[in-house]
């Protein structure tokens, strides 16, 4: 027998804990408000039963406030799931219980997971869990998802209700004499009419039209006499509050509900001991944490901490990689035949796809710590601190997660960073998050500002590092008032955001959010990196230089051999210099390079030759790719294997490098054109002009900055 | 005695109880969903290091809000600023 059984509750509830508890399923569990954006699934077998899970998005209310909370209420609706389960967090029943009575009012018989249980009986407050269940005429099942304490007796619960599918008689709520009265009219008359044909409890209707909830009159205007009718109800009504009251019937209906709660909870359902401690351990870390002084000191401290840690603890792995594919490559070089083939195999495939899982290790370290900080709750402390600053450049401390995810901490990556604004209400601080976002240092640019920043500012990458992470969130903030003040000018939305305790994430939740986005970064390495590499391979291969061309190499090495040399050294270095030219001519002759030489009178503004344009092109594919392609691109004009230690050193001696150079590849790579997945991304989230717009303003954006720094340091 | 002022006057560590919210539209329903009605009492825990937004402790949790948002919502609290409950 197959069911569905959908996943409820607030934010930080536990909800996603459980989630992965219930289906061991790989995914993302953030401390912080509202993460959990797309619907997800997961698979679940209970003896014969075999049953979806869907992890709805975490939400506070059902209203059609944020685009959460009308996914989860159409989910509810639409799908009719076999089972709703509903995760409280039970140190914070009232809030918690807002959400249950409207799921409840919408008609649809939810499970409770009464989930941190140990956090209460902790604190010393008992909850009648069988007498709140009598009272909302649910059944409540009380549990730790962090351990699965509770998890089997849930399971029965669900699987119940799963074979049963006996409904709930819906919660009516009694929101005193005038709504009441006017709900009983709006009922008889959608009842009557067949409004909306039953989609919705007819009351249920009524009273979103009293909130005047935008989806459901929308949906209702299809029928216009009664839509007419029901707003003509609506607006008499609000009128007389607002006359009477001073009030509005939306407002009326929030008080009336925590009203209900409150006399829930009184009837001797929850018991508080009475001497209670004065401050818990998230009083303690805030009193530091988002203290005055020492917070933003600590924030950049952790911040720049996490840094070191990661580079002091990456060096070792990543060495080893690097040696491993080195040996590869030498090895197939041994091995294969001198021809195409060899060349595809070390220059392709191995040189590419060897450059970035290279940075596998470091990649594996920082989304550790971007977890641990996501998970323990620090990320929306960081967000709290930041709004006001975030203010000044027309966003939102809500944007400090999609910045951060993209790269705002080095190794993040811009398409879920981009997915992440989804939960900005306002449009138009959603645009500027979104456009801006790519801009920081996103784990694929990483590797290239390692390879420039060892060679050309040797035994400081980490902070070279730092400040280009810095510049990246100097020009995304600054882009961003450009933004705000211009093309997407507007009012600021709510910032209304909470503050969810500190709570220590457990290592298997930290280790699979790891492990899913390590894969994520290899998968794409074995992939797609893998297929660019191969087409980019043969774009610097093919068509290649004339048959004369390659007669007058050979003419010239022949004439080397037969000349009188005072060494076989020197004839050697003769013999090296004519190979190095006739790579560089085949090269020069390829499509690639045809491409990047048409580009090369523009690009040399910037400071950048024929090689680098082809890495800049390729890197539209994804960033990581720059790195390989300057890789591919410098072996083929190099000689000799043993020399091919490393491309930063090939790049440090390279005469037509200088630290200027350098500088503006940096500044191009972190601002131009964000990859083609990002790009995608973009199109989905705001529309396919705003992704053009984002693929033309960014990169002469970035061509604009980086023809400054290189023209002002060539002045120097 | 008491008095009514505004969230955004209120002291760190002052404790009150909310009057009246005049906040309409999607503000209004958001400070609404999180439980910011009349009658719920509040406590400022503390501000941000640039002194706004305000964080404040309400059924055992913990919200933040600008100041402009707070500017909205009105508050008994004591007259010399002793908690009241």
């Amino acid at each position: 027998m197959n069911a569905t059984m959908a996943l409820m509750g607030n934010p930080n509830s536990g909800k996603t804990t459980l989630f992965n508890n219930l289906t061991g399923a790989r995914q993302h569990v953030g401390n912080y408000p509202g993460i959990t954006v797309e619907k997800r699934e997961g698979r679940l077998r209970i003896e014969d039963m075999d049953i979806t899970v869907v992890d709805l998005p975490g939400t506070y209310s059902l209203t059609a406030y944020t685009q959460d909370e009308l996914v989860a209420r159409n989910f509810l609706v639409d799908t009719n799931p076999d089972a709703v389960v509903t995760v409280l967090d039970a140190t914070n029943l009232e809030r918690s219980l807002y959400l249950v009575l409207q799921i409840l009012e919408l008609g649809t018989p939810a499970i409770i997971a009464l989930n941190m249980m140990d956090e209460v009986r902790r604190k010393g407050v008992t909850i009648d869990t069988r007498r709140l269940s009598a009272l909302l005429g649910t059944p409540i099942l009380e549990m730790v998802a962090r351990t699965g304490e509770g998890r089997d007796s849930l399971l029965a619960e669900a699987r119940k209700a799963m074979r049963d599918r006996t409904p709930h008689p819906g919660l009516r709520i009694s929101y005193g004499h005038d709504l009441d009265e006017t709900l009983d009219r709006m009922q008889a008359l959608i009842e009557s009419s067949n409004f909306l044909e039953g989609r919705y409890p007819a009351r249920w209707i009524g009273l979103k039209y009293l909130e005047n909830d935008s989806e459901v009159m929308a949906q209702g205007a299809a029928s216009p006499q009664v839509h007419d009718r029901l707003r003509e109800m609506a607006a008499g009504l609000a009128e007389h509050c607002r006359k009477t009251l001073d009030t509005d019937p939306e407002a009326i209906i929030a008080d009336y509900r925590y009203g209900f709660i409150a006399a829930l909870l009184k009837d001797g359902v929850i018991t508080r001991p009475t001497t209670r401690a004065r401050f818990d351990l998230t009083d303690r870390l805030d009193s530091v944490l988002t203290n005055r002084l020492a917070g933003p000191v600590l924030m950049f401290a952790i911040i720049y901490g996490m840094f070191q840690l990661t580079f002091a603890l990456g060096e070792v792995p990543m060495g080893w990689l690097e040696a491993f594919f080195g040996w590869l490559g030498d090895t197939a070089t041994a091995i294969l035949p001198e021809g195409l083939l060899a060349s595809l195999v070390v220059s392709g495939i191995i040189d590419g796809v060897g450059g970035v899982l290279g940075f596998t290790p470091l990649i594996m370290i920082m989304f550790f710590f971007l977890s641990f900080l996501e998970d323990s709750g620090y990320m929306a402390r960081m967000a709290y601190m930041l709004d006001r600053v975030f203010r000044i450049f027309g966003l939102h401390g809500c944007s400090v997660m999609p910045f951060i995810i993209s790269g705002g901490i080095p190794g993040g990556c811009a398409v879920p960073g981009v997915m992440a604004a989804r939960t900005l209400r306002s449009p138009k601080e959603k645009i500027a998050t979104v456009l801006t976002a790519p801009f920081l240092s996103c784990g694929a640019k990483v590797p290239v500002f390692l390879l420039l920043a060892a060679a050309f500012f040797p035994n400081s990458g980490a902070s070279a590092l730092f400040w280009i992470t810095l510049g990246g969130w100097v020009m995304a903030l600054l882009t961003a008032r450009l933004l705000r003040s211009t093309i997407i000018k507007g009012e600021a939305t709510p910032f209304v955001m909470e503050l969810p305790p500190y709570r220590m994430p457990t290592l298997k939740g930290l280790c699979l959010h790891t492990w899913e986005r390590v894969w994520q970064y290899v998968k794409k390495a074995g992939t797609v990196i893998l297929a660019i590499s191969i087409l980019l391979w043969a774009a610097m291969t093919f068509p290649g230089p004339s048959e004369e061309t390659i007669a007058e190499f050979d003419a010239q090495r022949t004439r080397i051999e037969a000349s009188a040399w005072d060494s076989d050294e020197a004839r050697d270095e003769a013999l090296t210099l004519v190979d190095n030219a006739q790579a560089q001519q085949e090269l020069r002759a390829s499509v690639a390079g045809r491409i990047g030489t048409a580009l090369e009178p523009v690009s040399s503004l910037a400071g950048f030759d024929w090689r680098t344009n082809i890495a800049l092109v390729g890197g539209f594919a994804a960033k990581e790719v720059i790195v390989s392609t300057l890789g591919t691109a410098y072996s083929l004009g190099e000689v000799d294997p043993e020399e091919s230690a490393g491309l930063s050193e090939q790049l440090r001696t390279d005469p037509a490098w200088s630290v200027w150079t350098a500088a503006s590849l940096i500044a191009f790579v972190l601002l131009y054109a964000p990859c083609f997945v990002t790009v995608a991304v973009i199109g989905r989230e705001l529309g396919w002009k705003w992704a053009a717009f984002s693929v033309a303003f960014n990169t002469v954006l970035a061509f604009g900055v980086s023809t400054g720094i290189y023209q002002f340091g060539s002045a120097l | 005695m008491f008095l009514s002022i505004p969230l955004r006057l209120m002291q760190e560590n002052q404790s009150g109880t909310i009057l009246s919210v005049s906040a309409t539209g999607e503000l209004g329903r958001r400070i609404r969903d999180m439980g910011l009605v009349p009658g719920t009492a509040i406590t400022i825990v503390g501000r941000a290091p640039l002194k706004d937004p305000v964080a404040l402790r309400l059924r055992d949790f913990t919200l933040t809000l600008r100041n402009n948002e707070a500017d909205l919502i009105t508050v008994r609290v004591g007259e010399n600023g002793e908690t009241l409950q």
